[in-house]
């Protein structure tokens, strides 16, 4: 197989390894690298600034804002969804009922129309959920309050996105209710592959649903878990909140900036306030929040690995 | 994080979960001390997050078929007759027609493109030892775990100095770049587990390389690149902030894009009842698609976090 081995090698990679390093290594590489300079992105000329964008941003009072709510997003959203999606796959898959000659462990009546089901929202795009839920948000003519209103809450009408205390809240639900159905469908397939004999086993020193659950299920899940909750985390620090902040609170950045993150922050100081160059320090900052959150996740899940 | 020599795609397909062990029914009567209290919650748990979940769709269907006053005055509300005329003002008027047909083209310029560079990328990458492979490897790979936002900015005037800015094949080739990771991570590992013997008999009977690539191990790699294929196709029908960047022509326009444009003026002159009938519009090809390809799509897009 040696025969023009390397012409083949050079020609098959050349072309992909080109686009990748011109768009996605390059401008990688050079926001570093542009994140000691002074470029406004407007004009092609800059000079270097030594730690100047740094020394900015430890001053800067949105800054800390949006690092603020960055750390809330990826610290609840993957704890919340996670716990839904482990308590819903649980139930899906091992919390059904012996039925006489069927397996011994099963999921409830129904798992499998609950499994297609919650993972409707996962394959629409992120922007037309944030679009949705920003007009079933809205105060006077929602869908939310207006079921508030039917079931005789009449007086709890919250502002919800106009709201700075609630708006956070109410984005980050909206990612919530995007990614659970993602999670469980996740875990499902982790659940399928424990073997039947272990639970077969707990049965019968007669444990109950709550320690089968955390005896079983999740120790020998939980890679799977560690593995969803550093994806989870990423995404919360980046493109999806990015989508959901962006569109769904006004400003956009919410009053006062109650609901800017990290990400929408880099987005505005680039393309709309022309500080190209600032923006990047605020894109390395994010880039040390997201590898300093993936090492610590790693670092605090790690256990011995269980053989089965 | 699993290592990357996991046998490629299938997470175990699991309607019904660890059926395999049957048993003779011993352990059955144990279950009876879970009260039914701890069921009724958890039923009615499951039936919660389902409504949940479905809820907003159907108002958003049910919306986009009324006329504005009543969308304003009683959103839950059964609309009065149907009003099909707010699917036709949007499909003409509100430009979706224009948005469906950019999306179409970008996504399918983009994924062809991303699936044949990538599986040339994983092939050379999982089937030929050579100096620097495995820095080329991770250097694809670690595309996959950092923010994109960081490089967007300078990706800005990349794009914008090769007059790119703007166009169709522009957003084609950075869509391209960025799915290029997961490609190639997710089809490397799927070569690797394809047998070799084939490959060499072919080359023996003095097939080239490429032809041996095109003819042979391609269709052998099916499976894995409709798996592939169908993550990079959700993925780059929903992208959102890559042409929100680097796209700012009105008339090109990708959904997402359009859609956030009508609604951010006012859902063009405050025509709420059309800008339901286009987010309607923009949901049902993919629940179409996930409908029909339910197992395909779970299981390309769980092998997708287990990166």
């Amino acid at each position: 197989m040696q025969h023009g081995k390397y012409r083949f090698i050079v020609g098959f990679l050349a072309l992909p390894l080109g686009l990748y390093a011109l768009f996605v290594v390059w401008p990688f590489i050079q926001s570093i690298y542009y994140s000691f300079t002074d470029w406004t992105g407007l004009s092609p000329e800059f000079k270097m600034v030594g730690l100047d964008n740094y020394r900015r941003m430890l001053d800067d009072e949105i800054f800390w804002k949006s690092l603020q709510h960055s750390l809330i997003f990826a610290l609840v959203l993957p704890l919340v969804t996670i716990s839904l999606a482990l308590f819903f796959s649980f139930m899906i898959n091992v919390g059904g009922r012996k039925r006489r000659g069927g397996p011994v462990v099963t999921g409830v009546r129904g798992s499998s129309f609950y499994k297609i089901v919650y993972f409707f929202p996962q394959v629409l795009s992120i922007a037309i959920v944030a679009l949705l839920f920003a007009f079933a948000y809205n105060p006077d003519s929602g869908a939310i309050n207006s079921i508030l209103r039917g079931i005789g809450l009449g007086s709890v009408q919250p502002l919800w996105l106009g709201d700075p205390s609630l708006a956070l809240w109410a984005v980050m639900a909206v990612l919530v209710w995007s990614t659970v159905g993602f999670f469980v469908v996740l875990f499902s397939a982790g659940m399928a592959s424990i073997p039947a004999d272990l639970y077969e086993a707990a049965l019968l020193d007669g444990a109950g649903r709550a320690s089968t659950f955390f005896r079983i299920t999740l120790p020998l899940l939980w890679d799977t878990v560690q593995s969803g909750w550093v994806y989870m985390g990423i995404l919360a620090l980046g493109a999806e909140s990015f989508a959901v902040v962006q569109i769904m609170t006004t400003g956009p950045g919410g009053p006062d900036y109650s609901t800017t993150v990290m990400v929408l922050y880099v987005y505005q100081k680039a393309f709309r306030d022309g500080q190209a160059a600032y923006a990047t320090t605020i894109g390395v900052a994010l880039l040390v929040v997201t590898l300093a959150f993936a090492a610590l996740v790693m670092r605090l899940g790690r256990r011995e690995r269980l053989e089965y | 994080m699993k290592t990357t020599d996991t046998p490629a795609p299938v997470p175990a397909e699991s309607g019904t979960p660890v059926a395999k062990t049957d048993t003779r029914g011993g352990p059955a009567r144990k279950e009876k001390k879970e009260g039914g209290v701890l069921n009724v919650f958890s039923h009615g748990m499951l039936i919660l997050w389902a409504f949940m979940v479905v809820m907003p769709l159907l108002w958003a269907v049910m919306t986009s078929f009324k006329d504005d006053s009543s969308i304003f005055n009683s959103p839950w509300a059964l609309p009065d007759k149907l009003h099909f005329d707010n699917w036709s003002r949007a499909w003409t008027d509100a430009n979706m027609s224009d948005y469906f047909l950019n999306t179409i083209l970008v996504v399918a310029g983009s994924l062809i493109g991303t699936l044949v560079l990538g599986s040339m990328a994983a092939y050379v990458l999982a089937r030929f030892d050579f100096p620097g492979n495995r820095f080329i490897y991770f250097l694809f790979i670690g595309g996959m775990s950092f923010p994109i936002m960081l490089a967007l900015v300078p990706l800005f005037y990349v794009v914008n100095n090769m007059g790119l800015l703007n166009t169709i094949h522009g957003l084609i080739l950075v869509y391209i770049a960025y799915s290029l990771p997961f490609t190639v991570f997710f089809l490397t590992a799927f070569f690797r587990t394809l047998p070799t013997s084939v490959a060499e008999a072919a080359f023996v009977d003095g097939a080239s390389h490429s032809r041996t690539f095109f003819q042979i191990m391609l269709p052998m790699a099916k499976p894995g690149l409709i798996s592939v294929g169908i993550f990079n196709f959700l993925g780059q029908w929903n992208q959102y902030m890559l042409p929100t960047v680097l796209n700012t022509d009105p008339d090109k326009r990708v959904l997402t894009q359009g859609l956030v444009q009508l609604a951010a003026s006012q859902g063009y002159k405050g025509d709420w009842s059309g800008l339901f009938a286009g987010l309607v519009m923009a949901m049902i090809p993919v629940l179409v698609a996930y409908i029909i390809f339910q197992r395909q799509v779970v299981a390309g897009l769980t092998a997708g976090a287990l990166k």
